[in-house]
């Protein structure tokens, strides 16, 4: 809800999940897939690199609506 | 069986908005739409109208329904009307109020008005009956109105809003199936595979156009917002596990980093122990603090948003997200990485 309430707003929002069934049900647009809900953005720094530039490109891409990415 | 229906000053033929102050009188029988009213009523006669000005009842509330009620006591109707109120806001909200005030104190009520109506929200435990936004929509209204009025009247049971012709109040009735709910769920799926869609549950999740892209995140302000529960040590403004009252700014200070040991996670829905040994495996503040330095990214913005997104209702997440939205959007934050669990 939170990220759909920014995008609202005209802000440009990733949502970070690994839940990516729920955030689509709900209506986030911009979604990428975490490894696990206990560290969804990853584990080590080298998956937190991964994680974020994935999110980072998806908020320089056009989506449609509920799009889900995911991590290489 | 009697009714009594209520009108603001222009329906009652009192004047316009130059009457808006009157307050609220008592007129004998049925007034202005009430005839129409009462010509699709079965059974119920209109015994009385009662008519408020829209900015009497707006600026005196407590006073107007206070008399109102009295009135309203005093003719001891079956049920009350109120409306139509189409799109008139000061009109709708008073229908609702004193409608939502008969509807406790016993009197079955019924309002009518605009879907968009801000009254709408105000009907508490009485109906509200869909109408169209202007007063060309009163000859459909009325007989939708007069049926639902009429049956509250006689004491039957009502049933749902989509039979019944009512918008939803949000209230679930429990009621034993004649099927079980496997049976149905695989009359539904063969429905689905036929091609029709099928639910008992509605959904009614709105639907927001994915904003553009960001054009340079080089340039950009990039704010970091958790539903993680993240919160200093400590959690000293007492961030609730699970149903959170609230959400919290925090300032980032320019650190580099979430150490272990500053932050920690209060979230109540998953186990916080890999969380707490690096808080950057919630909100990766590490990582993006470095593509700020290589320009990656613009800014890091130095305030952190964060709540505890379990058990949360959908009304108060959204709220939550309202205001936080509202913050980044006055510093000016271009983009959001928002972390979930």
């Amino acid at each position: 809800m939170l990220a759909k309430e920014i995008e609202r707003a005209g802000i440009p929002a990733v949502y970070v999940t690994s839940l990516p069934t729920v955030a689509t049900m709900i209506g986030a647009n911009r979604i990428v897939r975490g490894p696990a809900i206990t560290h969804p953005f990853g584990l080590e720094e080298d998956d937190r690199k991964r994680i974020v530039e994935r999110a980072l490109a998806m908020l320089e891409t056009d989506v449609e609506p509920n799009t889900v990415w995911e991590v290489e | 069986m009697k009714t009594v229906h209520y009108l603001n000053q222009f329906f009652a033929g009192m004047g316009g908005e130059e009457q808006a102050e009157t307050p609220p009188t008592r007129l004998e029988g049925a007034v202005g739409p009430g005839k129409g009213l009462a010509a699709v009523l079965e059974g119920v006669e209109i015994a009385a109208t009662l008519a408020c000005g829209d900015d009497y009842f707006a600026e005196h509330e407590d006073d107007a329904l206070a008399a109102l009620l009295e009135m309203l006591a005093e003719i001891g109707p079956d049920v009350l009307v109120a409306g139509p109120a189409f799109g008139s806001g000061r009109y709708g909200y008073a229908c609702a109020r004193f409608a939502a005030a008969a509807a406790e104190r016993g009197v079955p009520a019924v309002a009518a008005m605009h879907e968009d109506n801000p009254g709408v929200g105000e009907a508490g435990a009485a109906y509200v009956v869909p109408t169209a936004v202007n007063v060309a929509g009163m000859r459909d209204a009325l007989p939708r109105l007069g049926a639902l009025a009429s049956a509250l009247a006689s004491g039957r049971e009502i049933g749902s809003a989509e039979d019944e012709g009512y918008l939803v109040r949000g209230f679930r009735r429990n009621y034993v199936a004649e099927k079980t709910g496997a049976e149905r769920a695989v009359e539904f799926l063969l429905a689905k595979l036929g091609g029709e869609a099928r639910t008992e549950v509605g959904g009614d999740m709105d639907r927001v156009e994915p904003p553009p892209p960001v054009v340079d995140l080089s340039s950009a302000l990039v704010a970091l917002v958790t539903e993680a529960g993240c919160v200093p040590q400590g959690n000293p403004d007492h961030l609730q596990s699970v149903r959170a009252q609230g959400w919290f700014r925090y300032d980032l200070g320019g650190a580099d980093t979430l150490a272990s040991g500053r932050y920690e996670s209060v979230h109540g829905g998953f186990d916080v122990s890999l969380a707490n040994e690096d808080p950057n495996r919630l909100v990766p503040l590490d990582t993006v603090r470095g593509l700020e330095r290589d320009g990656r990214v613009g800014r890091v913005h130095e305030s952190l948003y964060t709540t505890t997104g379990n058990g949360t209702p959908v009304v108060v997440a959204t709220r939550f997200g309202q205001e936080i939205a509202g913050e980044l959007r006055d510093a000016g934050v271009q983009a959001v990485l928002l972390s979930g669990t």
